[in-house]
């Protein structure tokens, strides 16, 4: 559907060149929600703008349902516009327009007929709930009903993609949780294709089907949200991770837990139809070991469970050792540093 | 010599008439020529949409030559010019056109400015959405900028109304001259203090107008 490669694209700043995108090679599916996560001035909007040309990549090649961005005319980019949406994270709806003639917009530049314009915008307000606002103007509206209205624009010309630049990053955690509703709802019923970018790991998680994470202008890390997210490769990816779920305690306690004679920490991470299993249970019985859950989480992921324990064992040395090794052919599990200082 | 009033009416009725024509025609030249000279000195502008760095510069040094003349100076040095496109350098048309001129190139800063304050994230969406520069610049530019640039037109018709008379002084008639060649040089005061009623008068309307108008298209 959307396919980047090798794309490359540098500004100059005065004096300095600055590359905002490095050598990027992604490949987004048709049908799914594509995340790209990294924190601000990573690269991710630059590489957003390459879906539509609004950037162009300084080499490179980024192709859209198979078609070489770079060969189209000027005439045919605008027309390949209209199929791809974008909305914004400061929404930028049009000032003078009410909320149905922002709607309408995208249609009358398509050159719509004005009968099958208001038909068609009464069918957007509709779909994402704003039918009793169609006659007021954008700063009538809160944030979230902006958004809507934005998310109702960029469907109007029928789009096979949607491209969100933070798209909930102004919105506040239930708004945000409304709109990615909406999203999904896009997504699902529509089968639109969804790119967006965010530094909001919990949007990645709540919504997406994979992830890409950038860095300094490049991808560092991607695949599927549920293995990005059980089995992080990249520090950086770990940090983003851990904003959303905290997979330990702070290491005062840990330490505290340490010298208080605690026994050593192990993590053990069930995924998917591990989790219905109760190994720890049947392992620590057979082997005669005691196991005593100190903190973790079991939680939704994708659909599927995704638990984290970190749990810590009483019995023999030899027996503890048995344990690790037979648990190990069915979790992971790894022993708990505390960092010293 | 004192002018005498039962007889004198008709003549500051038909000055008025052409200072109104003057103000008029030169705000309706003006602003197309002054609006054109803007928005191409905007979409020329480093990073927009029609970006040309030479057509930006040449109009803006341009500007910047022709703004700080005081008008009245401007007015003479362009007689010739006028007598070539008018035919006279005398009367009510030989005014409107430097008038034109000059009006044009202020207009022109200020459509600029109005638009600098467009949130380019705006331009940006229709872009996005599959806009061609021409329709950026007659479907969002102008209607997203129209409410301070009515405000903006307004200051203009005010400096035209005092431009007229500075005009009325070299033989552009109206209100103006009719004020220098009786008010001033025959030292009759009814006649001063009438024409000068009459332009406040003319500016509060203009005013009034301008707010009422911009009022409407800002919704506030």
């Amino acid at each position: 559907m959307i396919e980047f490669k090798q794309a490359v694209k540098t500004f100059r700043l005065g004096k300095r060149e600055v590359t905002a995108v490095n050598d990027v090679s992604l490949s987004v599916a048709q049908g799914e929600i594509f995340g790209i996560i990294g924190f601000s001035g990573a690269g991710k909007s630059t590489l957003l703008r390459l879906v539509n040309m609004l950037e162009r990549p300084t080499t490179g090649s980024i192709q859209v349902q198979g078609v070489d961005l770079a060969t189209l005319s000027q005439k045919d980019l605008r027309k390949l516009r209209r199929r791809i949406g974008m909305i914004f994270q400061n929404f930028n709806l049009f000032s003078s327009r009410t909320v149905a003639g922002n709607v309408a917009y995208p249609l009358k530049l398509a050159g719509g007929a004005k009968k099958e314009v208001t038909a068609r915008v009464a069918e957007l307000l509709e779909f994402v709930g704003l039918s009793d606002k169609a006659n007021d103007y954008p700063e009538q509206l809160s944030g979230g009903q902006k958004q809507r209205v934005g998310i109702a624009r960029a469907l109007a010309t029928s789009p096979d993609i949607l491209i969100c630049d933070e798209a909930t990053s102004a919105l506040d955690p239930d708004t945000t949780a409304d709109i990615l509703r909406l999203l999904k709802k896009v997504n699902k019923e529509l089968g639109i294709t969804i790119l967006l970018i965010t530094h909001e790991m919990h949007v990645i998680q709540e919504i997406c089907d994979r992830v890409a994470v950038m860095e300094d202008g490049e991808v560092i890390e991607s695949g599927s949200v549920f293995d990005t997210f059980t089995n992080p490769q990249h520090p950086t990816t770990k940090r983003f991770i851990q904003s959303v779920q905290q997979d330990r305690p702070s290491n005062a306690l840990l330490k505290e837990w340490r010298a208080k004679g605690g026994k050593k920490l192990y993590r053990v991470i069930f995924k998917g139809e591990v989790a219905s299993d109760p190994v720890l249970s049947r392992l620590t019985q057979e082997f005669g070991v005691n196991f005593n859950i100190v903190y973790g989480s079991i939680r939704e992921l994708q659909e599927k469970f995704f638990g984290n324990l970190l749990v810590s064992f009483d019995g023999d040395e030899h027996s503890v050792n048995l344990l690790i090794a037979a648990l190990k052919e069915t979790v992971e599990i790894e022993e708990v540093a505390v960092h010293e200082g | 010599m004192k002018v005498d009033w039962t007889t004198f009416w008709p003549r500051i009725v038909e000055s008025t008439g052409e200072t109104v024509l003057m103000v008029i025609a030169t705000l309706i030249f003006g602003s197309i020529l002054g609006i054109s000279i803007g928005l191409l000195l905007y979409v020329t502008r480093k990073g927009n949409i029609l970006e040309k760095q030479w057509v930006f510069q040449t109009l803006n040094i341009l500007i910047n030559i022709i703004r700080p003349i005081p008008f009245i100076i401007f007015l003479v040095a362009l007689s010739p010019i006028t007598r070539a496109v008018v035919g006279s350098t005398i009367g009510t048309w030989a005014a409107i056109f430097p008038m034109t001129i000059a009006a044009s190139f202020g207009i022109a800063r200020i459509v600029e400015n109005n638009l600098v304050g467009i949130d380019p994230g705006v331009v940006e969406a229709a872009k996005a959405m599959g806009a061609s520069p021409f329709q950026i610049i007659f479907t969002v530019l102008i209607p997203e900028a129209l409410g301070p640039l009515i405000l903006g037109l307004t200051f203009v018709t005010i400096s035209l109304i005092d431009f007229s008379a500075m005009a009325g002084t070299v033989g552009g008639g109206g209100l103006g001259h009719v004020a220098m060649t009786y008010g001033y040089q025959r030292f009759d005061g009814s006649v001063m203090l009438v024409t000068v009623v009459i332009l406040i008068v003319l500016v509060q309307v203009a005013q009034w107008l301008g707010n009422t108008l911009s009022r409407k298209v800002m919704r506030r």
